[in-house]
Formats: C-alpha cells, sequence, structure tokens
C-alpha cells in the first residue's frame, strides 16, 4: 500500500506494533510536549491537559494496528490528541463549535489608530506602532515576555490558539495544521492572522 | 483584474500574515512591498509580527513532565499488541 510515512515513521510504527518500548519512548520523545501542549488550547487546565494526553497515548495505541498511513504518522497523533481534547473541552464547555473561526470579526488593530473617513490619507496611520528597538533587549527576550504570550494565548478561542501552538510554538507547516484540523489553507491563514495578530498587540501593550 | 491602488495602513495589517505566509499575489505582494518603502508604521509593524513569532517560538518546550512520561510508559506496558 502506498502511504505518507517517511522511513523512520514507517520503522515507528512497525515498532509500536511488535509492543517495542523504545519505540514508544521516541515517539513520546519526538511529539508528547507538544501534544500536550496542543491539548492544553482546549482544555481548562494543565491537569485535564495531562489526562487528554494519556487518553490519546491509549487511542494511539489500540488504533495502530489498523492505521494504514494514509497521513503521516505525526498528523494522525496530533488528530487523535486534538480530537481527544476537543471532545472534553465541549466536556468541560470550554470550546466554541469546531467549525467556528473564533469571533473577532473587526480588524486586528483598533480601528481608532487609523484615520477616519473624513480626514486626509484615511485608513493611514493615526497613531501609528513605535518600534521595539528602544527598549532594552532584555525586555523582549525576559521571562515576563512569555508570560505576557502564554497569557494571551490562552485567551484566544480555542481553535486560534491550537493553530498558532503549532505553527508559531511547535513549527508546524501550515500543510501539517491544515491536515490534523482538517481546516482549508484559507481558514488555517485567518485563524493564524487573528492568532498573531492579538498576540502582537499584547507585546505592543506590554513593550509600552 | 484588480484596479491599481495604494494600500492603506489598515489593509495592510490584514495582509501582513498572507504576506509572510507567500500567500499574496504576484500583483498585490508587489503593492504591499512599494507601500512598505515609505510607510514608516507599517514597517514597524511588519517588523514587530516578525518578532512576535519569534519571541513565541521560545515557548517551545522539548521535555514531557517525568511524572506524566512514567504515567505513559505504564499504560503502554499495560497494552498489549492484539
Amino acid at each position: 500500500m502506498e502511504t505518507l510515512l517517511t522511513a523512520d515513521e514507517a520503522r515507528l510504527v512497525e515498532g509500536l506494533r511488535a509492543g517495542s518500548e523504545d519505540a514508544f519512548a521516541e515517539l513520546m520523545r519526538l511529539h508528547g510536549a507538544a501534544m500536550l501542549r496542543v491539548a492544553q488550547m482546549y482544555v481548562s487546565s494543565r491537569a485535564v491537559a495531562e489526562e487528554v494526553v494519556q487518553e490519546a497515548w491509549v487511542g494511539v495505541l489500540k488504533g495502530i494496528g489498523r492505521f494504514e498511513g494514509r497521513s503521516s504518522l505525526k498528523t494522525w497523533l496530533f488528530r487523535i490528541v486534538t480530537n481527544t481534547a476537543k471532545t472534553r473541552g465541549v466536556r468541560e464547555s470550554r470550546s466554541v463549535p469546531f467549525s467556528s473561526l473564533g469571533g473577532d470579526d473587526g480588524g486586528m488593530v483598533d480601528a481608532d489608530r487609523f484615520l477616519g473617513p473624513d480626514e486626509g490619507f484615511a485608513g493611514h496611520w493615526a497613531v501609528p506602532p513605535e518600534s521595539w528597538a528602544g527598549a532594552p533587549e532584555s525586555r523582549l527576550l525576559g521571562r515576563e515576555t512569555l508570560e505576557v504570550i502564554e497569557r494571551e494565548i490562552v485567551r484566544l478561542p480555542p481553535q486560534q490558539a491550537a493553530v498558532l501552538t503549532m505553527r508559531d510554538v511547535e513549527g508546524f507547516s501550515s500543510e501539517e495544521v491544515c491536515n490534523v484540523l482538517e481546516l482549508s489553507e484559507t481558514n488555517q491563514r485567518v485563524l493564524l492572522h487573528r492568532a498573531r495578530s492579538r498576540v502582537r498587540r499584547a507585546l505592543e501593550e506590554y513593550m509600552a | 483584474m484588480k484596479l491599481f491602488r495604494e494600500l492603506t495602513c489598515q489593509e495592510i495589517v490584514e495582509l501582513v500574515t498572507s504576506y509572510l505566509e507567500d500567500g499574496l499575489s504576484p500583483g498585490d505582494r508587489e503593492r504591499f512591498e512599494e507601500h512598505l518603502v515609505f510607510c514608516d508604521g507599517c514597517g514597524t509593524y511588519l517588523e514587530q509580527m516578525r518578532q512576535t513569532i519569534q519571541v513565541t517560538g521560545r515557548l517551545r518546550e522539548t521535555e514531557l513532565p517525568p511524572a506524566l512520561q512514567e504515567r505513559l510508559l505504564d499504560a503502554f506496558r499495560s497494552w498489549k499488541p492484539a
């Protein structure tokens, strides 16, 4: 059968099927931390996210015998963890419907930062952003900045938070995210745009 | 065919992700880059989006908490391939 697995992934699938603890440990090392972080985007606490990850791995072990490699192993793993987390998030009534792009239909920068239609240069900056180059370098790279970002990510609608986490924290390609979350390229980009724009805004407030 | 006109800053901030994702048509990409040539505000905005992406990447952790690793290994050991 034709599969989308890399040679490494095919080896890990074979290992898991044969009950190899080494294969399991390697997969956990490769993807475990990212699975936990992505799960956290859909549920209310770290503890629940850990339960989700555990439940997802059990699902992986149950399903590995039937896994046909129609997606990459990575895509399949993250589909299982996101679906498990979404189900759990709905039970906790944290998640909005999966199809939703997550509100925020207005602009990603407050309209009053731009010149209005009655002024010359309508739509151009009235209050342009101030470069962060003026701040001490340690400020943007400090521990506190990471906390600002984490707090903002938690406030995002779950689907936006998940897209941002996979793309910008875990380094997935847009294609991988589309496959995991079964999103069109356009919707993936809309979610990413909203999420990144809000994180930038939070950083702007912090850096001011 | 879109009519050629200059983009506003308000439009630039909504196109910035498509620009960074290489998702703009060649014409839109050209208009986007032309705007940046004379607009410091949008240049700063684009730079801040790049900085945002870069700093967000620093949240990445590579290790699962050891207690969770143990629980997962236990779950694995109690599972027998069919």
